[in-house]
């Protein structure tokens, strides 16, 4: 099988460039970090309060989490992070948990200051305590996953990844196995529609979602629970993914933590895009999800393949690749290793233009060779998935083949009857009978694929790195916030001011205390990479 | 030699040869199993009007079920005559094309308001419709170049709806009602139609969705469209493209507001 970090140098890509293309991302990085790094939004400071072992929701539903900092705001703001208020009314108020707190705060019992003097280091202490165990917890289950992978296996790459998507967990967890039983190596469980706007985590056990089921963190746990059953009697670890990107990111990104999800949608962009979430909300709630996936030894999957969706696959093909530099710079800074960036492209070149297969190949092979470290995800065609599955079909294996042949590392399955219904059992089975006849067939081609100096794959793939490193310095010159406005990304205009939950955006105070925060960046980044590269990332796809 | 009676066509006229596939929850193991599998495909192929019937493959899933593809001659015939063809008052269009009529009717975009409107805070219906995202693998309005979409979001009031409708310059307004208690889908409607009108008599299009909603009871309501339960973004586009951006030289100079008669409805074909 293909090692991890292999297939480069084919493409004649010039080194200097490559340099070029990472400086003008961090240049255009650099600005969003400073901004997230000196407000907070809601759901960071819900997040905090879920390390710290805040669950449950009241009658209506509504967390418990999104009372108590909802309290804390209308009395006594946000700007301190919720921690000191919180903790200095539990230890004033007597309170034996947080829990009994966040009731009395709900039912406006409870006046919250900021603490200062001994008590603010009294608060301070407790608050660093509760969260610390929530860490810590998220450390044992990353453990936890470790010796799993080693107690039965951990499959070759590429991985082969499936979807499930019923609505009601009870019927996701024997598909999500049964699907695993015909060979997915990985099971995402689709979100209803429009979690992604949720301003809060729903709660339990859920039967009911709209095409697709909610992520709480009560299904993370029995899905992980069924799939590691399925791990054990199959002798290789199902990884699991689920979806953090929306508003509720930072609280996502810690229940998976908590609950040992092994993969998490998290894109620095999408919510933007296509959720119409505030960018500076996304931007501060992306950087402290992905410092939380980092502890937890989360891969994390982006977006880039929605920006095909929308905009033409060979137009836009240099938006993918800036796009894939941004995320790496915010992923790196926030602390995942090279090893955790599941970066998206995909393969929707409409079928009708001429060397339609080069140009994918081209597009790929380039993803690749910048970024030979990351388990990058290849997604199948949707676009011109027209109905006709004997067609569709046919061109799911020519994805297959490209994705074969560049070593991508996680291959979304392509169903022929994508765009028709949700995947039949026998939909299923095809695809991966494709899969595994393109792998069988095909697997060790990417060896003998040196595409030749001069011709079509080559021009075309150092003419799209050209035109990323172009369009970065002019997202550089002008700021990410502005470019986003003006709809360099998927076409859509999002202005820094627009979009949905701004106004649980604040700025950070002197004297703001997060304990997790505070906890993360210490380890991170390198810590939390040098950690990373000892245990769970394979360096080879060879089965255990 | 086609006639208004004809059959499929597989190699030659009148074979009525079809191909199906599907999967029986059957195991698929042992010799004996196999056979009582393949049996039990020809046996629904039989009943589904498929004889003679051949099993050209059969292959387990799993333990428990056999996927089967069968080829087979149908004995029914096709009555051309009694082909009813159920057509939406509006043709479907692609989305360069809804750009362009857009361009070319109003020579400016065309600006949506879109929002969820009572106390329901449900909006998984509007997002679907209006976030480039969309839904099922068709774009949202945001997608279309030429539509500039306002989403106000959840529990929007409606006399908010129609000050910020005027704001905004809408040339349509798209809600969407999920909650039907006490039938406050139908109060809500009917409840912002009046304060359209009320408003003035250039009110914008008026469009209302929701799993609940008979289509067919626009008038009713006071509004100019219903979309019900099945209906993506693709369908909404090509609807305001042809009430608001008509063709130069087409007929009407004023929108077709009128809905379609109800007599065609239980031709309309089923959408999941």
């Amino acid at each position: 099988m293909e090692p991890a970090s292999a297939v480069t140098g084919r493409l004649g890509l010039d080194p200097a460039v490559v340099r070029r293309a990472r400086e003008l991302a961090s240049r255009a990085g650099q600005p969003i970090v400073e901004l997230a790094r000196t407000h907070t939004t809601v759901s960071v400071e819900r997040a905090v309060l879920r390390l710290a072992g805040l669950d449950g929701a009241d009658g209506d539903g509504m967390p418990w989490v999104n009372r108590l900092t909802d309290a804390v705001r209308d009395s006594a703001g946000l700007e301190h992070g919720v921690a000191l208020p919180a903790w200095d009314a539990l230890l004033t108020g007597g309170y034996p948990h947080l829990a009994a707190l966040a009731r009395d705060a709900a039912a406006g019992k409870v006046k919250f200051r900021i603490p200062d003097g001994a008590d603010a280091l009294a608060a301070r202490a407790a608050a660093a305590g509760a969260v610390r165990h929530g860490i810590a917890t998220i450390d044992a289950r990353r453990a936890e996953r470790d010796a799993l992978i080693s107690e039965t296996s951990d499959p070759p790459r590429p991985w082969i990844y499936l979807i499930v998507a019923t609505g009601d967990i009870y019927e996701d967890i024997p598909q999500a196995q049964a699907a695993a039983s015909q060979g997915a190596d990985i099971i995402a469980v689709i979100r209803s529609t429009g979690q992604s706007l949720l301003d809060y985590v729903p709660e339990g056990a859920t039967r009911e979602g709209y095409a697709g089921t909610y992520a709480t963190r009560e299904n993370f746990r029995l899905m992980r629970a069924a799939l590691d059953q399925t791990s054990r009697e199959l002798g290789r670890y199902v990884r699991l993914t689920n979806y953090a990107s929306g508003l509720c990111m930072p609280e996502i990104a810690a229940l998976a933590g908590l609950e040992r999800l092994d993969m998490m949608l998290n894109d620095c962009m999408y919510g933007i895009i296509f959720r119409d979430i505030n960018p500076r909300r996304t931007f501060i709630d992306q950087r402290f999800s992905r410092q939380i996936h980092a502890r937890a030894g989360i891969i994390i999957n982006t977006g880039e393949d929605n920006y095909l969706t929308t905009a033409d696959a060979v137009d836009a093909a240099h938006t993918v690749i800036v796009s894939q530099l941004l995320n790496e710079y915010f992923g790196r800074e926030a602390g995942l290793s090279d090893g955790q960036l599941g970066l998206g492209h995909a393969f929707e070149i409409n079928p009708g233009v001429p060397d339609s297969f080069l140009l994918e190949l081209a597009h790929a092979q380039l993803v690749r060779e910048l970024f030979p470290d990351a388990p990058l995800k290849y997604m199948p065609p949707t676009k011109h998935m027209t109905g006709n599955v004997f067609a569709g079909y046919l061109l799911d294996a020519f994805f297959n083949l490209c994705g074969l042949m560049t070593g991508q590392s996680i291959l979304l399955v392509g169903m022929m009857t994508e765009g028709i219904h949700t995947p039949f059992l026998s939909d299923r089975d095809l695809a991966l009978e494709n899969v595994r006849y393109v792998r069988a067939a095909a697997g060790r081609l990417g060896d003998s694929f040196w595409p030749a100096p001069g011709g079509l794959i080559g021009r075309r793939a150092r003419e799209v790195l050209g035109e990323a490193v172009e369009l970065l310095g002019r997202i550089g010159d002008e700021g990410l916030l502005a470019a986003i406005a003006e709809g360099t990304f998927g076409i859509t205009r999002r202005p820094p001011d627009g979009g949905r939950g701004l106004d649980g955006v604040i700025r950070q105070a002197d004297g703001y205390y997060n304990p997790a925060t505070e906890m993360l960046d210490a380890t991170s980044p390198n810590a939390a990479a040098a950690a990373d590269a000892s245990t769970a990332e394979p360096t080879t796809g060879e089965l255990r | 030699m086609t006639g208004q009676v004809v059959r499929p066509y597989g190699d030659t006229t009148g074979d009525g040869q079809v191909q199906v596939s599907f999967t029986l929850p059957v195991p698929f193991r042992t010799a004996a199993e196999r056979a009582r599998a393949e049996g039990a495909a020809l046996q629904l192929a039989a009943k589904m009007g498929l004889e003679p019937a051949m099993v050209v493959h059969a292959k387990g899933i799993g333990p428990e079920f056999t996927f089967c593809i069968v080829y087979g001659r149908v004995r029914h015939l096709v009555d051309l005559s009694g082909v009813i063809v159920a057509e939406r008052e509006f043709p479907m269009l692609s989305s360069p094309e809804i750009n362009r009529r857009i361009r070319a009717a109003l020579g400016r975009e065309l600006v949506v308001v879109g929002a969820c409107i009572g106390t329901d805070a449900h909006t998984v219906g509007i997002d679907a419709i209006l976030n480039v995202k969309g839904h099922a693998g068709e774009k949202g309005l945001e997608y279309y170049r030429e539509m500039r979409v306002v989403n106000l979001g959840a529990q929007v009031d409606v006399a908010g709806l129609v000050a910020r409708s005027r704001a905004e310059g809408a040339d349509a307004v798209l809600v969407s009602q999920v909650v039907t208690q006490r039938d406050a889908h139908l109060a809500n409607t009917r409840e912002m139609a009046a304060a359209f009108r009320a408003a003035g008599p250039q009110r914008p299009l008026l469009v209302v969705g929701g799993p609940r909603f008979d289509p067919w009871a626009a008038a009713a309501l006071g509004v100019d469209r219903i979309f019900g339960k099945g209906t993506g973004p693709a369908e909404v586009a090509s609807y305001l493209v042809h009430a608001l951006a008509r063709e130069p030289g087409a007929s009407a100079a004023t929108p077709d507001r009128v809905p379609p008669e109800r007599d065609q409805r239980a031709q309309e074909a089923p959408r999941e």
